[in-house]
Parts: C-alpha cells; sequence; structure tokens
C-alpha cells in the first residue's frame, strides 16, 4: 500500500464536489429539521388529543427506526405509489424529517424551561398569546437550546453518507466511484476522513462557544 | 351609593378533588385597601390568581368594574367568558408576584415599557417618559438600563410594582409580595405600597403575611380559612379583638413566629 500524492491531486476536485454536495444537504436538511420539529413541538403541545396523539405516535416511529430504512423508504417504495422524488430531495427530505423529530425534543424542553411565573406575567400584563410568544417565551427559550441544535447539526453532517445509498453524489459517493474505478480505495477514503474530521473540528470548537456563550439546556 | 368595583358571589374553586374556595362571596368598593390573611392552603392568594384570570373557576360569578369577568353574553344566554373577553376585563387588573416574575431577557425600563407599547399602543417615547417617572417613585431611577438579574430581590420587587402600574390598572392585586425577599429588604418595599396606597385611589387587594404592614395598610381585612371568610373587619378590630377562635389561634401563630402585630 502506498500513497500517491499524483493521484490526490487529481481526485480532490472531484471530491470537494462531493463535499459541497454533503455542506449543501446539510445545510437544506438543517432548515428542514429546524421548521418541521417547530411544528412538531408546537402540534405535540396541542390541547387537542386528536391532534397530540398521533403526531407524538409519529415522532416516536420516526426516531424508532433506522435513517437509512427511511431513506430506502422515501427513494426506492414511494415510487410504488407514484411518488418518485430525485435523490437530492428524498435525501434532504428523509434527513430533516429524522432529525426533526430529534429538535422537537430541543424545543420542547427549551419552552419548558421557562418558568411559569414569565407566562404569568405576560398574562398578568394583558400581552396576547402571540405577544406572549414572542416577546417573552421564545426571547428565553431559543438561547439555551442553540448548543443542542448545533450539535444535532454536527451529527447530521456525519450522517450525510448515508445519502450514498440512495445515489446522492455527495462526499463518499463521490469517493466511492473514484475508488471504483481507479481500485485505489486509500487515497479516497483517508480524503473523506480527513474532510470530515476537519469539518467536525471547527464545529466542536463553534459549539464549544455556543455552549460557553448561551449555556445549555437543563442547567 | 357607589358601586362594589369587584363583587364576588358564590364562587367555587376546586383542584381536582380538592375544594379550595368554598361558596365565597365579597364585595370591594372602588379606593378600597384590602388585606387578605389566613393559614397557607386557605384559598387567599388562589382568589388573586382568579382575579388575575390565571386559573379559571369551578362554580359563581365575578364581576369587575361592572362586567362578568368569567362570564359573556352569547346569543341572550350566559356562555363562559372566551380570551377575547378575559384579554377585554385583564386591562382593569394589575398583579404583583411573590417571585417578581420580571422579563430577564428584558432592561429594567424595557420590563415597564414592553406591555404598554403591545397591548395600549403606545409610543415609545411616551412609554419611556412613563416607565421613569414610576422608577422615581419606586426609588430606582439610575436603575433604567440595569437588567433584573443585577437587581436586589427588593429592587426586583420595585420593579415589578412599576411594570404592573404602567398599565394604569384600575385594580392592583398584590401576591405575597415580600415572602421571597430577604428581610432587610421587605421595608423597601413596603414603603413604595405605603406610598402607593396614600397617593393613588387605586384598589388595591394584598394576601401577606406581614400583619404589621397588613394592620397600617389596609382599611379592611378579611381572615380565610379553608376557602372561607370566617371573620372580616378594620385591622383594628380583627388585630386586636378577634372575634372568631380561629383567627386568635392563627394570630397566636403569627406572633409566636415572630411576626409583628
Amino acid at each position: 500500500m502506498e500513497w500517491d500524492w499524483a493521484f490526490v491531486a487529481e481526485i480532490t476536485p472531484t471530491l470537494l464536489e462531493g463535499l459541497k454536495l454533503t455542506l449543501l444537504i446539510t445545510a437544506l436538511s438543517a432548515v428542514v429539521a429546524a421548521a418541521l420539529g417547530l411544528l412538531f413541538a408546537i402540534l405535540r403541545r396541542s390541547k387537542n388529543r386528536m391532534v397530540a396523539g398521533p403526531v407524538g405516535l409519529f415522532v416516536e416511529f420516526i426516531r424508532g427506526t433506522p435513517l437509512l430504512v427511511q431513506l430506502y423508504f422515501i427513494f426506492y417504495v414511494l415510487p410504488d405509489v407514484g411518488i418518485l422524488l430525485p435523490p437530492l430531495v428524498a435525501g434532504v427530505i428523509g434527513m430533516g424529517l429524522h432529525y426533526a423529530t430529534y429538535t422537537a425534543e430541543v424545543y420542547r424542553a427549551g419552552i419548558e424551561n421557562v418558568p411559569k411565573g414569565q407566562w404569568e406575567a405576560a398574562r398578568a400584563t394583558n400581552l396576547t398569546a402571540s405577544q406572549t410568544w414572542t416577546h417573552v417565551i421564545i426571547p428565553q427559550a431559543v438561547p439555551p437550546m442553540i448548543p443542542a441544535l448545533a450539535n444535532y447539526l454536527i451529527a447530521m453532517f456525519k450522517e450525510t453518507p448515508l445519502l450514498s445509498a440512495i445515489t446522492v453524489l455527495e462526499l463518499m459517493n463521490q469517493a466511492k466511484s473514484v475508488a471504483n474505478s481507479s481500485y485505489r480505495y486509500v487515497e479516497p477514503m483517508t480524503l473523506v476522513g480527513v474532510f470530515f474530521l476537519a469539518m467536525s473540528l471547527v464545529s466542536v470548537v463553534i459549539l464549544r462557544w455556543l455552549e460557553h456563550r448561551y449555556g445549555r439546556l437543563g442547567k | 351609593m357607589t358601586e362594589p368595583i369587584i363583587r364576588i358571589d358564590r364562587l367555587d374553586k376546586s383542584f381536582g378533588a380538592l375544594k379550595v374556595l368554598d361558596g365565597l362571596s365579597f364585595d370591594v368598593m372602588p379606593g378600597e385597601k384590602l388585606a387578605l390573611i389566613g393559614p397557607s392552603g386557605s384559598g387567599k392568594t388562589t382568589i388573586l390568581r382568579i382575579l388575575m384570570t390565571l386559573e379559571t373557576i369551578t362554580g359563581g360569578h365575578i364581576e369587575v368594574c361592572g362586567e362578568q369577568l368569567y362570564h359573556m353574553q352569547k346569543a341572550g344566554k350566559e356562555v363562559p367568558a372566551d380570551e377575547a373577553h378575559l384579554h377585554h376585563m385583564r386591562r382593569h387588573i394589575g398583579m404583583v408576584f411573590q417571585h417578581f416574575n420580571l422579563f430577564p431577557h428584558k432592561s429594567v425600563i424595557d420590563n415597564i415599557t414592553l406591555a404598554p407599547m403591545l397591548t395600549k399602543a403606545e409610543p415609545k417615547a411616551r412609554a419611556e417618559a412613563r416607565a421613569r417617572e414610576l422608577l422615581e417613585m419606586v426609588g430606582l431611577a439610575d436603575k433604567a438600563k440595569a437588567m433584573p438579574s443585577q437587581l436586589s430581590g427588593g429592587q426586583k420587587q420595585r420593579v415589578a410594582i412599576a411594570r404592573a402600574l404602567a398599565l394604569q390598572p384600575r385594580i392592583m392585586l398584590f401576591d405575597e409580595v415580600t415572602s421571597a425577599l430577604d428581610p432587610e429588604l421587605v421595608e423597601e418595599v413596603l414603603l413604595v405600597m405605603k406610598r402607593l396606597a396614600a397617593e393613588t385611589d387605586m384598589t388595591m387587594l394584598l394576601v401577606t403575611h406581614e400583619m404589621g404592614f397588613a394592620h397600617e395598610f389596609a382599611d379592611r381585612v378579611l381572615f380565610f380559612d379553608k376557602g372561607r371568610i370566617v371573620e372580616q373587619g378594620p385591622p383594628d378590630k380583627i388585630f386586636t379583638t378577634p372575634t372568631h377562635e380561629r383567627t386568635q389561634t392563627f394570630l397566636r401563630k403569627i406572633i409566636a413566629a415572630g411576626h409583628r402585630v
């Protein structure tokens, strides 16, 4: 086994293409997870059991099954019922949905973390429900959520190689195809590892800073 | 003759199987300063919370400023009040809490101006001018830009009083406002309240364990036990010659616990 720098130079542009797509998928999935998670959290808080119940069940179901299985389902099974999604869209939906069930939990904890007295003070000063949310509850609930949400962002980023299973040409898939056509695995796979490690290290530093800046939930 | 500003009529309140208020009735006249005293669990805080619409009621009626608080008319029938009606009624009432409940992410002045700007569409300049007057009144003119976390308990409570006053309610509710304070900070809060009572014609309901203060502050004292009024009257009467045995026992215990009467 030899390390071939010339080969590294040759494949790096292809892998960077993959990395770009990986970052794009992470960003899009994060938006889906953040928005959908908020929706789940709000629906689960609903006083109507016909809403809160099924949503809760759905969330548990998604959490209780592997992301890979969900991706296969969205990409290979849904076409059987006429829903044909491009790989990237299927991947973003799959990742976003899966992680939404986790972000929902972060939102819930964050909202419950705001003391009851704050709701009462808002009511006693006659704020409406939407004023209470926007001026009192959300500004207090969100900062402690940020480190936890960032944590899931990193986790999501590291799970993007799963999308290679549904033909998305992200970093891992690019590396695999390069490796398969040249019969050399050591450089592509090492580079994939290095890319992920580099991104993760940067993220961890940012995360530590966020935790320092905003504190942690449940503290 | 003037009409009562609050009319409580056969009010019931239960938490599950626990009956907290039991057919409670009393009136409060405009400008009256009322002290509600009694053992913990006697329902006195619950009354304030019900008046502030922080609880629901199990039965009975409450009238505030001539309107039903928890009921409204719809197609000639009486129905439970909806959120819009409660919002409409809440503008009459302000409340100061035991644990202050200031908004920790807002500065002192923003705590005070938030509600007037949002609920009364007051322009920022006017809301702030009024807030500064109120801070002056509670002796915290220099703390306008401070954050709540930088204040002592007594200062926080004085800001909370200013915040409630900023909405200019006709009725103010004080729920054990000195109970969470260190003893040396109690006086500064009571002083503010005494001045307030002397200078305004606001109706005030006070739940307290400070018997000395209740004596000085109130026009009328209501002694509660088990969700009912056991005895009521002018403070001189209640504190010096209570007729009911339960009132006597309660006051004896309070004195034994080191509270001033």
